[in-house]
């Protein structure tokens, strides 16, 4: 399920320090539509910085990033109309404290892509059902679990009909037994085919959907293939390391959560 | 330009009036804490009767400009007893900061963990003794940023004595203005004065707190 | 004074209508600065937080100058200094009461922007980016909003301060609730009684100012979100 279909995310040769650290360097990835990615690697590896890349969030020093054919890193391009096609799930939620689900959601139809209020509401709630929440549409985010609140941001991100959903550590503030519904959200949006690039230490997650299995090291890929070639039979020992450590930790189908990253 | 000359030839009779203006900050300060810390720990202990007449003084107070409580003490109890304008003004600064450093001081008090006051009276100290030992040390460390707060709102506030006569800053810039000629100029300069003034006292406090601080974790 | 009630009840009922008439002013000088202050104020919070270089210099200044300096002190320079600096800046007293409450309501209320806007977190921002909203819209949105909301407590505390520091205006014989009062001392030599009424007239202006604002911030608070009100 590689190499044939339209090639949504291009990147070459990126590169990012932060002072006397360089976080990515001279990473190269390419996802093709319908793909399911995850990387994995220690902390402090640029996974995160690699991901806020690619919606810009995050500048690069060097190196170009392509989206859907459009080069997010061209000085000419309209940064916000590229995001508007890229959905982003944080690890902390981020929902606007503010408003309500259902307006969490419907806020990006409405101003930026300009749909009036009915119909954004009605997409919204579409997308909240769709992540099983729609129960919650008046709920403010601090009237919501954890699990909830994931959902819910989810949904905001769905709602713009992105081409690639960016999930930067989705489970890794959630409670244990908050975990599971957010990765079975997770887990029927791989099954409905949508393009993702997921950061995360769910092993269980990998194993179950992920199309690939990239392990990041020293803000580079040290290896890159299908779960469970990269599992059982890694070409790297550092790779082999890692993946011990996690299964030691997390047991091979268990969503716990992480410890510290 | 020769306005200028003569302002700041007036410098120092302006400078005069600032011990007038610290002196009255200091009385409203000082008598404020020794009003207020009191009364909070009557508004946080004490029961029904007494935490209600006082948080009544404390509201009432709080809802007054400070210009009708100077001329309360002005008219009221000076003129009566003959008693200059400066113990007006200062009275009257020290009780209107005494309910606004009440205020402060429950918020500190209350800020407190319970478990502290747990656990002295479980070794033994009555309520008193927990209170002057282990509550009001934290409290008083706790309280310095808004007590840094109030304290430059007391010298600000000490320029209304102005409207009773007193020579404080704002009355000797005043002289100066008129006979200078050159009131843009004088009022800048009592402006900077009361600047600087607040500047250091807000140092000197925020040094203050650094040495009385209780050293966390991340210092040791 | 033949005319003038011996009885303090009688006396009370003679001047209240002078007084209520003071009162008028002092709300509508609160009022005024209060919206002047909001105008100014919020503006100067963003380019504290969001601006760079000289203009958020001077936005610093600002705000750190009319904070530091006693309400006198300002009213004075813009009362008795302009027309020094510039004569055409002569300006009559209700103009320079109005300016100089207003000016300073904008230095601190535009702290208490501050504060709000500041603790608003960051990832907010980053994901209305995310969302494909320009900056404007995401501050337009998503920090304006909650920053009104969050500051709701610390403006209910400078509508007080506005009904009470007006009362310096006084001093330059803008007739509010205060001037008043004094005149009618000056003419008439009751100092208690026309000081007990004017303050019970401040106390009830005071604290339906702080009802009206609690209802206000009740209708308004974010659920689930814990304001502080600042001493």
């Amino acid at each position: 399920m590689t190499g044939k279909g339209k090639e949504i995310v291009r990147i070459d040769n990126l590169h990012k320090r932060y002072g006397e650290l360089e976080v990515l360097k001279g990473l190269d990835l390419s996802v093709t539509r319908g793909e399911v990615v995850v990387v994995v690697g220690p902390s402090g590896t640029g996974k995160s910085t690699l991901l806020r890349c690619i919606n810009l969030l995050t500048v690069p020093d060097s190196g170009q990033v392509w989206v859907d054919g459009v080069e997010v890193t061209a000085a000419k391009t309209n940064i916000n109309r590229v995001r508007a096609n890229i959905g982003m799930v944080f690890q902390d939620f981020n929902l606007f404290s503010h408003l309500t689900a259902l307006q969490n959601v419907a806020i990006g139809l409405r101003k930026v892509k300009g749909m009036p209020a009915g119909r954004a509401n009605e997409r919204a709630m579409e997308e909240l059902t769709r992540v099983g929440l729609a129960n919650k549409a008046r709920s403010y985010p601090s009237q919501l679990s954890g699990g909830q609140k994931q959902r819910v941001a989810i949904a905001r991100a769905l709602a713009m009909n992105p081409k690639v959903m960016l999930f930067d550590e989705p489970t890794s503030a959630l409670d244990p037994e908050l975990i599971g519904e957010v990765l079975d959200v997770m887990k029927r949006l791989a099954h409905e085919g949508i393009t993702m690039l997921v950061v995360t230490h769910e092993m269980g997650f990998a194993k179950e959907v992920s199309n690939r299995l990239i392990f990041m090291e020293g803000g580079v890929i040290v290896e890159d293939g299908p779960p469970d070639r990269v599992f059982f039979r890694p070409q790297h020992s550092r790779t082999r390391q890692f993946l011990r450590k996690i299964s030691e930790l997390y047991g091979k189908d268990e969503g716990s959560a992480d410890i510290d990253e | 330009m020769e306005g200028y000359i003569a302002v700041f030839r007036s410098i120092p009779y302006i400078f005069s009036g600032v011990k007038t203006t610290l002196l009255l900050t200091a009385a409203g300060l000082a008598f404020g804490a020794l009003l207020g810390l009191p009364l909070a720990l009557v508004r946080v202990y004490a029961g029904g009767l007494w935490a209600f007449v006082v948080n009544l003084y404390i509201q009432t107070i709080r809802s007054l400009p400070l210009l009708v409580i100077i001329f309360l003490f002005y008219y009221g109890i000076a003129q009566a007893l003959n008693l200059p304008e400066f113990l007006a003004a200062a009275l009257a600064l020290a009780v209107r900061s005494s309910a606004y450093q009440a205020e402060l001081f429950r918020g500190a008090i209350q800020s407190i963990a319970q478990g502290q006051m747990l656990a002295a009276r479980s070794l033994g100290m009555t309520r008193l003794e927990a209170v002057g030992y282990i509550i009001v040390p934290q409290a008083i460390r706790v309280s310095i940023p808004s007590w840094s707060n109030e304290a430059a709102i007391v010298l600000k506030d000490s320029s209304l004595a102005y409207a009773v006569g007193v020579l404080e800053l704002m009355r000797h810039t005043e002289y100066v203005s008129a006979r200078t000629g050159e009131p843009f100029v004088s009022f800048m300069v009592a402006g900077a004065i009361y600047f600087a003034i607040t500047f250091a006292t807000n140092r000197s406090l925020d040094a203050a707190e650094r040495r009385l601080r209780i050293p966390s974790q991340a210092e040791v | 004074m033949s005319d003038v009630p011996a009885g303090t009840v009688d006396y009370l009922i003679f001047i209240l209508p002078t007084l209520l008439k003071g009162a008028v002013v002092t709300i509508k000088l609160s009022t005024t600065a209060f919206t002047i202050g909001l105008a100014l104020g919020l503006p100067l919070a963003m380019i504290r937080v969001y601006g760079r270089g000289f203009i958020r210099w001077t936005a610093v200044a600002y705000i750190e100058a009319l904070r530091g300096t006693p309400l006198l002190v300002q009213l004075f320079v813009i009362y008795y200094g302009l027309p020094d600096l510039v004569p055409a800046l002569q300006l009559d007293r209700y103009t320079a009461a109005f300016l100089a409450l207003g000016l300073n309501s904008a230095a601190y209320q535009a702290e208490y922007f501050r504060g709000a806007i500041q603790s608003i977190n960051e990832g907010q921002l980053q994901a209305a980016l995310s969302v494909g909203m320009t900056p404007f819209q995401a501050v337009r949105h998503i920090v304006i909003p909650q920053a009104l909301r969050l500051s709701l407590p610390a403006l209910s505390n400078e509508v007080a301060y506005m009904l009470k520091y007006t009362s310096i205006v006084f001093i330059i014989a803008v007739p509010d609730l205060m001037a008043r009062g004094k005149i009618l001392i000056g003419k008439h030599w009751r100092a208690e009684e026309v000081l007990t009424a004017v303050a019970v007239i401040y106390i009830v202006l005071v604290n339906t100012a702080a009802k009206a604002m609690g209802f206000i911030e009740d209708r308004y608070r974010i659920p689930g979100l814990q304001t502080d009100r600042p001493g």
